[in-house]
């Protein structure tokens, strides 16, 4: 049998497009100077970085000194609330507002801060995975430095009030970070009209290479050294730069910030079209709210089986996905998203994500769609868990805790 | 996950799905906050497990070990099935990731578990047979 990959975990990595590897190419071959170099060759990468820097900047609104590339989003979130916290303890301020449900690289980062003496406050997320501006409202106290909440949610896809947030930061005078990894080019971002102080955005998930990332920091706001040595990114983070990987994630930014509204409502209509006829399999539940939702995401649970034999399912046919499941990320517990918005935790355990990009068509809808429902027959018909759940043997509002 | 040609192959045509309507031994484990359960269905006779069959919601290794499982065990006599430990069940399958060694123990627990069920309908205490099945905790 002839198996077509079908790639639908575009939230996870994306492929290096052809315009971004042709942008690179050069800079990985005879474009080799040190940016900082006085010679032609040095100052050609200046220059390419000048560029790069100039071009990122204009897609958010921003200015160029105040674009910082970084090695990835998780370092641009360390940076941001780390460095926002050392910053704001020198004012007498030690208390952080987040959610429940922030990336890993945020939440660690709050973590780790927590032991130092910092506090912070996780606002809920409810059950349609939006946070609510009144919460955190109310959570800010008089030594409230930092509010730091996700642009979109990596697993379940919510799309939250950044712009409301911001200007209740700005309002309070708190500083306020977004880790927009994965809203960037599906949602248009303008920092100035949102109220952002600060950004992280990933290059490898909008078709850049791994190992490449930024960091806006607004004009005014003055982080520690993040790497200290030489003068690269205004002596913030030294480090020889790696000019290929921003001329690349520069032209990937260019890309996914034009017609991103054309290019969302086409991803949409598939999205729309996997939800509607996931949901038609008995006892699933589409994760996060409707509506306020990335254009490419799909999350959605499905009672009585594992999401990681699933996902093996799903691979024999070719299918890239994802999955809540704790067997797929390898810890105790399933997705801490799924279960901030409330599932229990044997559904958290049979969840699918679908993340599309603009390189998916109909068929790889209408093959997900042909092949899912005979996979979730079969684990079914095999689960203990589902023979239970049909006998009424577990009891209760099914899906929630 | 890394895991063996062996793993995929129990997975993605497990042996001995499915259950025995007239087992005499039955027996189940695990739970479902955890990710896993696994149910097993026994035909005794004359000390010697006929037929066996098993349900298993869980991960692709909870699936494979269980099947694994119910095909070393299937002829065997009950003392010999009692062996079985969850290291002959990873090794049968050329290993498993360490974070997944827990479903071999499972499947070790399943098949002493139903067979303890074979004994406690005969009305035979099955402690001193079987011995105790601790309860597997979440996945490590």
């Amino acid at each position: 049998m002839e198996k077509r990959l079908i790639y639908v975990d575009n939230a996870a990595t994306t492929p290096i497009s052809k315009e971004v590897l042709d942008a690179m190419m050069p800079w990985l071959t005879e474009g080799y100077g040190n940016a900082s170099s006085i010679y032609s060759k040095g100052r050609e990468a200046g220059w390419a970085l000048k560029n790069a820097r100039e071009k990122i900047a204009a897609a958010f609104g921003a200015s160029p000194s105040e674009i910082y590339f970084t090695s990835c989003g998780s370092e641009s979130d360390n940076w941001a609330i780390k460095g926002a916290a050392a910053a704001m303890a020198k004012r007498g301020k030690k208390h952080i507002i987040t959610s429940a449900f922030e990336h890993h690289a945020v939440l660690h980062s709050c973590e780790a801060l927590e032991k130092q003496g910092f506090e912070v406050t996780y606002v809920p997320v409810h059950e349609n995975g939006v946070v609510r501006v009144e919460d955190i409202e109310a959570a800010i106290r008089p030594d409230t430095g930092l509010v730091t909440i996700m642009y979109a949610n990596n697993e379940i896809g919510t799309i939250q009030p950044i712009k409301e947030i911001g200007a209740l930061c700005r309002e309070r005078k708190i500083w306020f970070h977004t880790d927009a990894v994965q809203a960037v080019g599906h949602v248009p971002i303008n920092v100035e009209e949102q109220n952002i102080d600060m950004l992280s955005l990933s290059g490898h998930k909008i078709h850049a290479q791994k190992g490449v990332g930024m960091l806006y920091i607004r004009r005014g706001i003055s982080l520690p050294n993040l790497i200290d040595g030489g003068g690269q990114e205004r002596g913030k983070r030294a480090g020889t730069e790696n000019v290929a990987a921003i001329v690349g994630l520069a032209k990937a930014v260019e890309i996914a910030t034009a017609n991103i509204e054309e290019r969302a409502a086409k991803t949409r209509i598939l999205r729309d079209r996997l939800i509607d006829n996931i949901l038609k399999i008995e006892r699933t539940r589409l994760n996060g709210d409707r509506e306020k939702r990335l254009p490419g995401n799909v999350n959605i649970s499905i009672e009585g089986i594992e999401g990681e034999s699933l996902l093996l399912s799903l691979d024999m046919y070719g299918i890239c996905a994802s999955s809540g499941s704790a067997c797929t990320s390898g810890s105790l517990d399933p997705s801490h998203v799924l279960l901030a918005i409330g599932l229990k935790h044997e559904v958290a355990h049979g969840s699918l994500r679908i993340s599309l990009s603009d390189e998916n068509t109909e068929e790889d809808v209408d093959k997900i769609l042909e092949v899912l429902p005979e996979i979730v027959s079969r684990l079914r018909s095999m689960s203990p868990l589902w023979e239970k759940i049909q006998k009424g043997d577990e009891t209760g509002v099914p899906m929630m805790k | 996950m890394l895991y063996s040609e062996k793993v995929f192959d129990h997975f993605s045509n497990p042996r001995n799905v499915g259950e025995i309507e007239d087992a005499n031994g039955v027996g189940e484990v695990g739970n479902a906050r955890c990710g896993d359960i696994m149910k097993m269905y026994l035909k005794i006779e004359d000390g010697i497990i006929k037929d066996v069959k098993f349900k298993t919601f869980g991960c692709g290794a909870a699936i494979a070990t269980s099947s694994m499982a119910t095909e070393m065990i299937k002829g065997q006599k009950l003392e010999d099935a009692l062996k079985l430990t969850n290291k002959a069940v990873v090794e049968a399958l050329d290993g498993l990731p360490a974070v997944k060694i827990h479903c071999s123990v499972l499947a070790e627990q399943a098949v002493k578990s139903a067979i303890s069920d074979y004994y406690t309908r005969l009305g035979i205490d099955p402690l001193p047979i079987v011995g105790p099945i601790g309860e597997v905790e979440c996945a490590e």
